[in-house]
């Protein structure tokens, strides 16, 4: 991982994944299960998820869940496709929105703090492909 | 103990499980960082042409039907974390959720919380501890009615966690429930519990710093308490320093600096708590 790129530092992995990226994961996993049995469908192919950069959870790791997890369930061996979502801003002074190069809310421009968050902080299961 | 978490799965080996997906490691590894690489551009698009670069499957992604979700990932968690709101409101009850990294003073401070706000609120604690009642036991000096969630290796408290505990508390007469959280700096922010306040403890032992290390905890922070104030001067604290990051992550939560070993700082705060249940009071009853 860059530095600066907005991710948290690396964490203690246990067993191909930490604590956290385990429980979200098994979060994931559920409703994936759930939509494809809903849907009617035998296996799951891709999974799409988008995750904020302030969300504290680390991309590398929930894949590492999400192999531990998985495995014997319809999707095993599914794609799991991160978006990750950068931290978006408000400048109420300057009005205009600004990504967050570090991870905190400081306007380029007249560097006061920015009150509002606008993105940066989701987790959201975005679509899955099946049949 | 969680049904939710992953970290406790029944009967998995976690020798066996990493042993087994050893090799699995690279094909994902490069699909996710072909994402990382070529998803940018596209926001939001799903256009299927990550088929290119699919190593994992015979079948390439792409040629499958598409299930459109967009759902947040914890909405379950975030649903049973409405429903608790909605309880506690229909109670009047004022519910904290404090959170700290592991022995910033959480029990210490709720404790002494409890004891000095006396008859003006009466106040009742749930306290999730991974192991151990320690704390339950500690909170219970102060008199007030404690249920401890024994969270095992979950190192976080749910919505659903709260609400089970929530059976084992007689709420009559309460104006107050503070929960104390998992000492964990990490995995706590993402989880409503249904709280009305978010109060997390930044100790002047652990370095002005913290909150730029744990910036999703202290951006979620209603209140950013400042404790063990008594240490600062063995502990070098820089004051200005930690409250000027404390501001660039949580620029709208008051800050409160305090010792709930010397009670310096503790009135104003249970001044401010007296004031918010006024607030909560004051709110309709009927949620309209
Ligand atoms: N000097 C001083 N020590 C304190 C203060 N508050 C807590 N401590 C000490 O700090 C240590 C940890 O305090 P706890 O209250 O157990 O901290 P905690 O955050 O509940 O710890 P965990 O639940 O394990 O995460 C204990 O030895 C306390 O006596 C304080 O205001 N001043
Ligand atoms: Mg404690
Ligand atoms: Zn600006
Ligand atoms: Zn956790």
């Amino acid at each position: 991982m860059e530095p600066g790129s907005g991710r948290l530092p690396g964490r203690l992995v246990v067993f191909g994944g930490t604590m956290h990226e385990l429980s979200i994961m098994q979060s994931v996993l559920d409703q994936v299960l759930e939509k494809a049995r809903q849907a009617g469908a035998s296996r799951v192919h891709a999974i799409r998820l988008r995750i904020g950069v302030l969300s504290g959870v680390v991309p590398d790791a929930l894949q590492f869940a999400f192999e531990a997890l998985a495995d014997g369930t319809p999707a095993q061996g599914a794609q799991l496709l991160i978006e990750d979502v950068p931290a978006r801003f408000w400048c109420a002074t300057c009005r205009h929105e600004f990504e967050a190069t570090r991870m905190f809310a400081e306007c380029p421009d007249c560097h006061r703090p920015s009150m509002e968050l606008r993105a940066g902080r989701e987790m959201e299961l975005t679509s899955l492909e099946v049949d | 103990m969680c049904q939710e978490c992953g970290c406790g799965l029944p009967g998995e080996n976690p020798v066996g499980i990493s042993a087994h997906h050893h090799d699995h490691d690279h094909d994902h590894g490069h699909s996710h960082d072909h994402q990382h690489d070529h998803d940018h551009p596209h926001f939001h698009t799903h256009s299927h042409d990550e088929a290119d670069h699919d190593h994992s499957h015979g079948d390439a992604v792409g040629q499958h039907r598409v299930l459109e979700v967009r759902q947040a990932i914890l909405e379950k968690n975030d649903r049973l974390a409405e429903r608790n709101r909605g309880f506690f409101h229909a109670r009047g009850l004022l519910v904290l959720n404090v959170l700290s990294s592991p022995g910033s003073g959480k029990t210490t401070f709720i404790r002494e919380t409890v004891r000095l706000l006396g008859k003006r609120l009466k106040t009742g604690v749930i306290v999730g501890d991974l192991a151990t009642d320690n704390d339950a036991q500690r909170l219970r000096e102060s008199g007030a009615p404690v249920v401890q969630i024994t969270t095992g290796t979950v190192c976080h408290l749910e919505a659903e966690m709260v609400a089970r505990a929530l059976k084992q508390l007689d709420l009559k007469g309460l104006d107050l429930l503070i929960i104390e959280n998992v000492g964990n700096l990490v995995c706590p922010a993402s989880y409503d519990l249904g709280e009305d306040l978010r109060v997390v403890l930044l100790s002047v032992t652990e370095g002005e710093d913290k909150p730029l290390k744990y910036p999703p905890m202290f951006q979620s922070a209603g209140v950013a308490v400042v404790s063990k104030m008594d240490l600062a001067t063995a502990c070098d604290y820089n004051r200005d320093t930690a409250l000027a990051n404390l501001r660039r992550l949580a620029p709208n939560a008051p800050v409160f600096e305090l010792s709930a070993k010397t009670g310096n700082g503790m009135d104003a705060w249970c001044e401010f708590l007296i004031q918010q249940h006024k607030a909560i009071k004051a709110r309709d009853p009927l949620g309209a």
